[in-house]
């Protein structure tokens, strides 16, 4: 959120309402899931979905390293959400900072709730989010991809969880922000849901939007998530519906 | 390295197989896996490429950036090469501080490409001791199914061949891809008793006793090796190795230069 300095701001609406990228305001951008793309991985997740390239890993349930982090009566969801250095213009210091961190913290805060972790008391359930190529929603593309890994590792979880984000520029509430719209946009609004029961497992928002805007963005995040959803059950009967034909033949 | 179990009975077999000529996927033993190079695979990187040796993955992400040339070498650019083992490619990872196997990576690649000068980096110098370019070559593994070395380097290669240096973006001129001057390629071999095979799986790895890196480059010079892994090699193994190395080196080589899908074989 922004503006950079002395940069000129594009402009990001043009007069018949288009988005910067021809995209229309209700539009997702071109989103591409692969379940199962990784060797070592219990299960495993590609997720391209506009110019964002996200993969996601998931080990588990496993024994708890470091041991004292382990609970009697649970198993614990470990994420790891870590931008590569050149997935951004302006290279990334590697590792994590603040900012990883805390996506990383919300992102396992929104899969324990519907992981059913007592199920696998005394273990961990890791989830790792690395993003090669990064274009705004990230955090997005990662939850995406990390809960068709989850479903590919075989854990089981009441339901996926599509996530998306809606932001406001040029005074016009838009679903999926690009990065031009992400940096000189009004608002951004990332959130998850939990298709089944309607609620959302993770809502962040940073910019200005009025209580009626909030209501038409959540709208239109709840129909951009039912989308997401679908792609993301199409992506595993595509994983299964191979592995099936290959058992038959 | 290998933290997860590996049985006993596995590691017999695959000695045993070793002794027949013959191994787990079925290759020969002087066979590499299908490799396979994607470049321009992230569009944020000034120069990046994804690269599969058989299910090994690994991409490359290659940026430039202005900077000031180290004391000693006031007349050159640069260059730092870093590879991350991320949670992601093998349950054998722990958080906390780079693990040896990871350094030993970067440092094996950062060999190659700093021994077989593939960018000069007397050209990286903008003004002597004051302004110069920085590059920086990150490989991320992905997933780690053995032979993280050479598909590390394969990757970095390839990244660098095509790389742009963004002078336009820091005011510096006009934006021109970054000469590449030599194509190191490394080629990891290990010994199964008496058997030496190339491209290791990660059953292989976990069963060897020793491994031999040899990175040749297209002048038939051998520019950097690598012995790791408890065993041990005669003065002949590491000939005949430099020799098989070579061969694959060049195979690899051409493929570079075809960029794409190909199955070097055998």
């Amino acid at each position: 959120m922004g503006n950079v300095g002395a940069k000129e701001i594009p402009e990001l609406l043009d007069k018949d309402g288009k988005r910067i990228d021809g995209r229309g305001l209700n539009d997702l951008r071109p989103l591409k899931i692969e379940a199962g793309i990784l060797k070592r991985a219990d299960g495993s997740a590609f997720v391209e979905w506009g110019e964002n390239k996200v993969m996601a890993a998931v080990y588990g349930p496993r024994e708890v390293h470091p041991r004292h982090m382990q609970e009697n009566t649970r198993a614990i969801v470990q994420c790891r959400y870590n931008m590569a250095s050149f997935s951004v213009d302006e290279r990334k210091r590697p590792g994590l900072d603040r900012r990883s961190q805390e996506i990383s913290r919300v992102i396992a805060d929104a899969f324990e709730s519907v992981l059913f972790v007592e199920e696998y008391p005394r273990t961990s359930i890791g989830i790792f989010i690395e993003v090669l190529q990064a274009n705004a929603g990230t955090r997005c593309a990662g939850i995406v991809a990390a809960s068709v890994a989850l479903a590919d590792a075989g854990i089981p979880m009441s339901d996926l969880i599509p996530a998306v984000a809606v932001g406001k520029v040029a005074g016009h509430l838009v679903l999926d922000l690009r990065k031009e719209e992400d940096n000189f946009g009004e608002a951004d609004m990332p959130m998850a849901m939990v298709p089944k029961s309607g609620r959302l497992v993770l809502l962040q928002m940073e910019g200005h939007m009025t209580r009626h805007e909030l209501g038409t963005a959540l709208e239109m995040g709840v129909e951009g998530c039912k989308k997401i959803y679908e792609l993301q059950k199409e992506a595993l009967r595509n994983r299964y519906a191979i592995a099936r034909a290959e058992g038959a033949a | 390295m290998t933290n997860e179990v590996t049985t006993e009975i596995l590691v017999a077999h695959v000695m045993e197989l070793a002794k027949a000529g013959k191994r787990l996927d079925g290759r020969g033993i002087d066979e590499l896996r299908e490799v396979k190079v994607i470049p321009g695979y992230v569009n944020s990187a000034d120069g990046s490429a994804y690269v599969q040796y058989g299910l090994t993955k690994v991409v490359c992400g290659v940026k430039l950036e202005p900077g000031t040339p180290f004391p000693d070498t006031p007349n050159a650019g640069v260059l730092t090469t870093n590879a991350e083992i991320v949670p992601l490619s093998s349950p054998d990872y722990e958080p906390g501080p780079p693990s040896p196997q990871a350094i030993e990576l970067s440092r094996v690649v950062d060999r190659a490409i700093r021994a077989a000068e593939v960018i000069d980096l007397e050209k990286l110098c903008v003004t002597p001791s004051e302004k110069c370019w920085t590059c920086f070559v990150d490989i991320h593994v992905l997933d780690d199914c053995g032979n993280l070395i050479d598909a590390a380097l394969l990757a970095a290669v390839a990244a660098l061949k095509n790389a742009k240096l963004p002078s336009e973006r820091f005011g510096l001129g006009e934006t021109a891809p970054l000469h590449v001057a030599h194509t190191p390629i490394e080629v990891t071999f290990v010994r199964l008793g008496d058997t030496l095979i190339v491209d290791p799986s990660s059953e292989e790895e976990a069963t060897c006793q020793g491994r031999l890196t040899i990175a040749t480059d297209e002048r038939g010079h051998i520019c950097a090796m690598q012995k790791g892994r408890v065993g041990a090699f005669s003065p002949q193994d590491v000939l005949s190795l430099a020799e098989r190395a070579e061969a694959h080196g060049n195979k690899l080589r051409e493929l570079l230069h075809h960029h794409g899908h190909a199955h070097p074989g055998s």
